[in-house]
């Protein structure tokens, strides 16, 4: 099961994080025309930041996981990552009841509702699992996939990987705006000051997130609706030979609102290739801001480190 | 309706018990518990002397042990649920899964609260933890409207606490990484949000500017009160206003006057926010939210926070200013 130490081509496996902004219907559906043609392996669908944003309905987001499979991608469901409302518990059990494409449970609630259907499911970064005994729980109630959360370090994915259940594949946050936080609050309506049920879908306006500056000027969080990212990307395109040491099995990729397709293709050429890794700085250019890798490295997660 | 109120050292618990604490919780010296900071928590012997003490007034003693281990540390989570269930505590606070499926299998008898670092906000998370671990309570991160706190408890299957006063978390409890993107140090990996090691205040010409690891927080002018460095809480340019409480202000939360609400609703206790705070804040805090609930217990319909009641609440409050939080919908 386990190919920690196969080192061919194409050893590691690349994922498309979930689209974490609010975009219009024209945008996903172009997007997921385009991404049909990348080199990932797998694709997560879904909207997974605000119940509020219906871009695409369930049964839209489902054809677009048919077409996916049909490129050759592995394409799953991914839920809303923090639950408030009853309404929001209904709709996520009939995604976790799709009766076709894995879910991905962003949140407890799906993770308990995965686990009554006696399906096998993937877990986001945003549930906690830091340590190999929650990892070996939740691989007995059928755990396939978990996505380490962004703060655990290279150091501590080891020590996971070590004594990792068999079966179980790791998934890694290698490329992206950190997803740091959530709350009941919407700031992008804050900012906007209309309040969160008269919301005027604002966040339409923002499709890359709103900025949060320092008062010196310096970027660094990023607002998106009820959400707070890093302002500055995550990345791990240096590490690709790293993450395959480790025997990580997937490396995912969070879409931005632009050059996506370059930064595919970057960590493509460096899955590869793992011989001659990319220079850390090969996709600057194509990011929205600064670029951080701090967490890989046991910082803290605004960090760089060169080498 | 329970009071449960924080013990940061004998002193405070002293304090809360003494004012009318039904229980009080507490943690162990080290970073097992969402209050790690130096000069708190209790060594096994002062815990010991909290029990005594406690137990022999009426007063149930609970301990928290409720952030994540990793796999290096994970020794001292499992020590720590020992040592708890060996000085016979009333309950444990947890939220790492791993630490729970120990401490059910080993200590089948000890009583587990699923901590709001659990970060469960709904009762098919809940569920989850009762199923798996036999948990008997939930405390509820500060992320539901009153109605949909109402609905949870209604639904639930174990009993449901809520956070009644204190430090205000915007983001759900359990997930936020704001303090780790700064400081390397999280509450979910070390126990503390935004750490007092990391914190500088400086001087610049006419203002006072607090900095979390370099990162500008804010900055006061002379007239203005400083308030702790906590990212949440720090004043930003968001590209509508060059300085504004993009996320939140320095409050504090305080739902005095939501308890008959909260007591119809079935939450069976209150939670009082504030470990780090002082022994004299534990026993005001608790001398005052103690007349509130037994007011409310005696005429729950015609209740009201007392004007009085309120005054010294927020006088005690970050910012001398308090919010009803995420229970009311307006706030969100």
């Amino acid at each position: 099961m386990n190919e920690t130490t196969k080192k061919t081509d194409l050893s590691i496996r690349l994922a498309l994080g979930p689209v974490p902004y609010y975009w219009p219907p024209e945008r996903l559906l172009e997007f997921y025309q385009q991404a049909a043609t990348w080199p990932v392996d797998i694709v997560y669908l879904g909207e997974t930041v605000c119940s509020k944003r219906r871009s695409l309905r369930p049964g839209q987001w489902q054809e677009l996981a048919a077409m996916l499979e049909q490129a050759g991608k592995q394409a799953v469901l991914s839920t809303l990552a923090l639950v408030e409302a009853e309404s929001e518990l209904g709709a996520m059990r009939r995604l976790c009841a799709n009766g076709r494409f894995r879910v991905e449970a962003n949140d407890m609630a799906a993770v308990q509702m995965l686990t009554e259907l006696k399906l096998a499911f993937i877990t986001g970064p945003g549930v906690n699992i830091y340590n190999p005994q929650t990892l070996s729980l939740l691989a007995r109630l059928g755990l396939q996939r978990w996505v380490a959360p962004v703060e655990l370090s290279s150091r501590s994915l080891a020590d996971m990987q070590h004594s990792r259940p068999a079966g179980v594949e790791t998934e890694v946050f290698a490329y992206g705006r950190l997803p740091l936080a959530w709350s009941a609050r919407c700031f992008t309506a804050r900012a906007h000051g209309v309040g969160k049920d008269d919301c005027e879908f604002r966040c339409l306006d923002d499709p890359q997130g709103r900025l949060i500056r320092t008062r010196e000027g310096e970027p660094f969080l990023n607002l998106n609706g009820i959400q707070i990212e890093s302002a500055s990307t995550f990345s791990l395109l240096d590490q690709v030979p790293a993450a395959m040491d480790l025997g990580i099995d997937v490396l995912r990729i969070t879409p931005q609102t632009e050059h996506t397709a370059e930064v595919v293709a970057a960590f493509h050429r460096a899955r590869s290739e793992p011989g001659a890794p990319p220079a850390a700085d090969a996709l600057d250019a194509y990011m929205p801001g600064d670029r951080c890798n701090g967490y890989w490295y046991g910082e803290p997660g605004m960090a760089l480190r060169t080498a | 309706m329970q009071l449960l109120c924080p013990a940061g050292n004998l002193p405070s618990l002293k304090a809360a018990v003494d004012n009318g604490a039904d229980a009080v919780y507490m943690g162990f010296k080290d970073d097992t518990n969402a209050r790690h900071f130096a000069g708190l928590n209790f060594t096994d012997q002062r815990l010991l002397d909290g029990i005594e003490y406690a137990r022999g007034r009426g007063t149930r003693v609970l301990c928290a042990i409720n952030t994540y281990p990793q796999a290096s540390g994970w020794p001292r989570w499992q020590a720590a649920v020992d040592r708890a269930a060996a000085l016979q505590v009333d309950a444990l606070i947890v939220a790492d899964i791993g630490v729970m499926d120990y401490a059910c299998r080993r200590w089948p008898d000890l009583r587990l609260h699923l901590s709001v670092q659990g970060s469960a906000t709904s009762h098919e998370a809940i569920r989850f933890y009762h199923q798996q671990f036999g948990i008997r309570r939930a405390v509820l991160p500060r992320v539901l409207a009153l109605p949909q706190v109402r609905r949870l408890v209604e639904r639930s299957e174990v009993e449901i606490e809520v956070f009644g006063f204190g430090s205000l978390c915007v983001m759900v409890e359990g997930r936020c990484m704001l303090s780790s993107y700064v400081t390397g140090q999280s509450p979910n990996t070390f126990g503390a949000c935004s750490p007092g090691s990391f914190v500088r205040w400086e001087t610049t010409g006419q203002s006072l500017e607090s900095r979390l690891n370099g990162v500008l927080i804010d900055r006061y002018s002379e007239q203005e009160n400083a308030a702790y460095p906590t990212i949440c809480k720090g004043r930003y340019d968001d590209g509508v206003q060059p300085q504004v409480y993009a996320l939140e202000q320095p409050t504090s939360l305080n739902t005095l006057e939501l308890l008959p609400e909260l007591m119809a609703a079935g939450v069976v206790a209150v939670k009082i926010e504030g470990r780090q705070r002082s022994p004299a804040y534990v026993a005001q805090v608790t001398r005052v939210w103690r007349a509130a609930i037994d007011a409310c217990l005696r005429d729950p319909v015609r209740f009201a926070a007392r004007p009085d009641w309120l005054r010294e609440l927020a006088s005690l409050s970050e910012g001398a200013q308090t919010t009803l939080g995420a229970y009311q919908r307006a706030w969100q």
